[in-house]
């Protein structure tokens, strides 16, 4: 099963690569990783995607909270929660697919933040799954890159992952 | 003292810090990113420094200090190859959580990165054998780091830690005012100390259903300093116990109760209880694949209490019925007081049809072997080692055979007293862990049991013994071969013994006598005891008794990897006997 991780560490030289060793070291599967600091300039929240039966991902959990420099660690697939990932596509917008490609990017709400004679690059927003459907629904041949910036997430209600 | 005010480098905080640690030995090999701390060490005096002559055995004498001790283990070693060459000690402390901290030098913050002479990425390197790591990139942070370094080395389940300490922060020149922290808070970082009462309770109800209750325990027990505790329990319950190889002398292996050690080499009573357990209490061990055999075949009857400070030790390899995270001794002590409370006060003895079966599995004596031909056996030289002594040694050891027949035949009543590399096997930490030991204790008796491939490893710590005239007794099992491949090889490879033949050994008398040490030569089993009593009569000499044994003895009883506890595979001397 897919679970989607949060985890608030110390925004401390190496602490990514504690992370990421971990991964490599204990062979766990990691499909995504992003990392950021916060509104506490000594907090950076990490964001990963793993999968794995659920004793995989339960020593996963631990073996991160084992890490010295975790502060907090939240699995989001447990409770309701929002995901998003940003997107940005770069397409081949020649005459005939132009009208194409603008109305597809106004079915999934995204914008077209760059236009040449015979590009646009389409910046999108949503849960991974949408940005796949997008891809999907470019016509086949036209996509000359796609940048994508990992799943982040946060549970619903009031209650926030902080110190 | 560390009276606030004071003005120190870099460098002297650094050795003021490890004096108000309370360090009593550092462990270390001088090299250029180090020079300013050799400096202040020089200078202040008041701390004493063991110099090895390889930076492995500074790391190895530091762990051995620690697991004799129960107190970190410090070593100090310059940058490059001082740091990689203790990267093998680093890892074996990581593997058996050995509290350490190892200082490292390392080029100035303004070459690092630049491929400078003698750099190597330490933290890099070192991050996945150790508990953590800290590059120390300005001086004002040097002292809040080493207090934090110890903190997390000490506490929880404990580490090594290593310290990287770029050359310019040790600058001599640039003093700050040193305040040394007491108490050091980490808002990430803080260790279990109580278990759950709820989930002991429900380990008490386990308890007392059990008909076929066995203790398997680890060395958390002596880590965490749960042996009174645990004996204790033991006591109580009445119930069988055995212990991993990192375990043993928790409770005295001499005691009616303790069925030996299990696992790969352990006996048959205490694997064959493992396998028709109906309540497995585990503390303090991690299910490491020697212990457990093939997973699927691993206590199949058996409801398993866990008790383990370290939470992601639970459930790692095999799933837990009743997980207990918390500090050994503390969870022991209540666990205690819950079970006495509520057991009943007959004078039945407890579980006697469970005694009953484990005397049958006893009477097998798996541990015999055939001791009737010309050769020692090196079965006997452990016995015999165990007789001269009376089995008060601290005895480190090497890794292959010699430590196999050392955990089987040397039964320790103690504690700390044997001091092995059992999670990394570790050839070459025999000898500088007896340093280690031997310098915590002067006055004990210490030993060092290794085998001719694996003493050869360290060999160049004969110098460090003989400078600071440490009395250790090397007991050399010499069979002229890696003993434990060539079992392997012979069982599994249909004897082809490829390069487990270690051709041209040394003479180890002359070795021994040429670094300044009394060398002995022992061939015969009717010589043997005399000459280990002359070997420990010599009470302030280093004596290395090359001991001559059967090259063909294999160790017994042996569970086959991809097998169960239940398929063990006994000495050529019980064949005539149909096993359970």
């Amino acid at each position: 099963m897919r679970h989607i991780i949060a985890v608030l560490l110390e925004n401390e030289a190496g602490a990514l690569s504690r992370v990421a060793g971990l991964f490599s070291a204990r062979g766990y599967n990691i499909e995504s990783l992003t990392v950021a600091p916060t509104d506490d300039p000594t907090l950076s929240r990490m964001t990963l995607v793993t999968t794995g039966n659920d004793e995989v991902v339960e020593q996963i959990k631990k073996q991160l909270n084992k890490l010295i420099d975790t502060v907090k660690l939240l699995d989001l697939s447990e409770g309701p929660h929002i995901e998003r990932e940003m997107m940005m596509v770069k397409v081949r917008a020649e005459r005939q697919d132009r009208e194409e490609l603008k109305r597809l990017t106004e079915i999934f709400r995204a914008k077209i933040i760059d236009v040449t004679d015979t590009s646009y690059v389409v910046e999108l927003t949503g849960a991974s799954k949408k940005l796949d459907a997008f891809i999907d629904a470019v016509p086949e041949g036209l996509i000359i890159e796609v940048v994508r910036s990992g799943p982040t997430g946060i549970a619903r209600g009031e209650k926030g992952l902080s110190l | 003292m560390s009276e606030a005010g004071v003005e120190l480098s870099g460098a002297e905080i650094v050795i003021q810090a490890l004096i108000d640690e309370g360090v009593e030995y550092v462990f270390g090999y001088p090299g250029g990113a180090v020079l300013h701390i050799y400096d202040a060490l020089f200078k202040r005096g008041a701390l004493k420094h063991i110099l090895v002559r390889h930076e492995q055995a500074a790391a190895h004498a530091a762990d051995g200090y620690a697991r004799a001790t129960g107190k970190c283990g410090v070593c100090l070693v310059t940058s490059g190859p001082g740091a990689t060459n203790a990267v093998t000690g680093i890892a074996t402390a990581y593997m058996d959580s050995i509290p350490m901290v190892v200082l490292t030098g390392q080029v100035p913050t303004p070459f690092i990165g630049s491929d400078a002479f003698q750099e190597v990425d330490t933290v890099g390197i070192t991050r996945p054998c150790v508990k953590h790591n800290f590059l120390v990139k300005d001086v004002k942070d040097l002292a809040v780091t080493i207090r934090k370094a110890f903190f997390i080395a000490m506490t929880g389940r404990p580490g090594p830690v290593v310290v990287d300490i770029p050359k310019d922060v040790t600058d001599p020149n640039i003093k700050i005012p040193y305040v040394y922290p007491r108490e050091i808070r980490m808002r990430s970082y803080n260790p279990v100390e109580k278990g759950h009462l709820g989930q002991i309770k429900k380990a008490v109800d386990l308890m007392l259903a059990a008909k076929r209750p066995v203790f398997y325990t680890g060395g958390g027990v002596v880590l965490g300093e749960g042996s009174a505790q645990l004996t204790e329990l033991v006591h109580a319950t009445g119930f069988p116990i055995t212990s991993t190889l990192m375990g043993l002398g928790a409770v005295p292996m001499t005691d009616p109760q303790f069925l030996g050690m299990l696992g790969m080499h352990g006996t048959y009573e205490a694997n064959m209880a493992m396998h028709e357990t109906d309540v497995l209490i585990a503390v303090g061990a991690r299910f490491d694949d020697r212990v457990t055999g093939k997973i699927e075949h691993f206590c199949p009857h058996a409801q398993i209490i866990h008790i383990d400070v370290d939470p992601a030790s639970i459930a790692k390899n095999v799933k837990v019925d009743v997980p207990i995270v918390g500090q050994v001794a503390s969870v022991l002590a209540d666990l205690l007081r819950l079970y006495q409370e509520r057991a009943s006060k007959s004078s039945e003895p407890p579980v006697a049809q469970w005694w009953a079966k484990i005397a049958e599995w006893r009477a097998v004596n798996c541990l015999k072997y055939d001791g009737s031909g010309p050769a020692i056996k090196p079965q006997y030289a452990v016995e015999t080692l165990y007789k001269v002594t009376n089995g008060e040694l601290y005895l480190a050891s090497d890794v292959g055979q010699h430590q196999m027949f050392a955990a089987q035949f040397y039964p320790f009543d103690k504690p700390r007293r044997w001091i092995n590399s059992g999670g990394l096997g570790t050839m070459g930490y025999g000898l500088p862990a007896a340093m280690g030991a031997q310098l915590a204790f002067p006055e004990a008796q210490v030993a060092c049991i290794t085998g001719d491939a694996s003493i050869l490893m360290c060999i160049q710590e004969l110098a460090t013994c003989q400078q600071y005239q440490l009395p250790i007794k090397v007991l050399l099992l010499n069979n002229g071969y890696m003993g434990m491949v060539r079992q392997w090889q012979e069982l599994f490879y249909e004897s082809r013994y490829s390069h487990s033949y270690v051709d041209a050994l040394p003479d180890f008398v002359k070795l021994s006598e040429s670094f300044g040490h009394v060398g002995m030569r022992i061939e015969r089993p009717e010589d043997l005891e005399d000459a280990m009593r002359e070997a420990f009569a010599m009470k302030d000499r280093f004596v290395f008794m090359d001991v001559i044994v059967d090259p063909t003895e294999n160790v017994y009883p042996m569970i086959v990897a991809g097998k169960g506890h239940h398929e063990m595979q006994l000495s050529p001397s019980h064949s005539d006997r149909e096993l359970a």
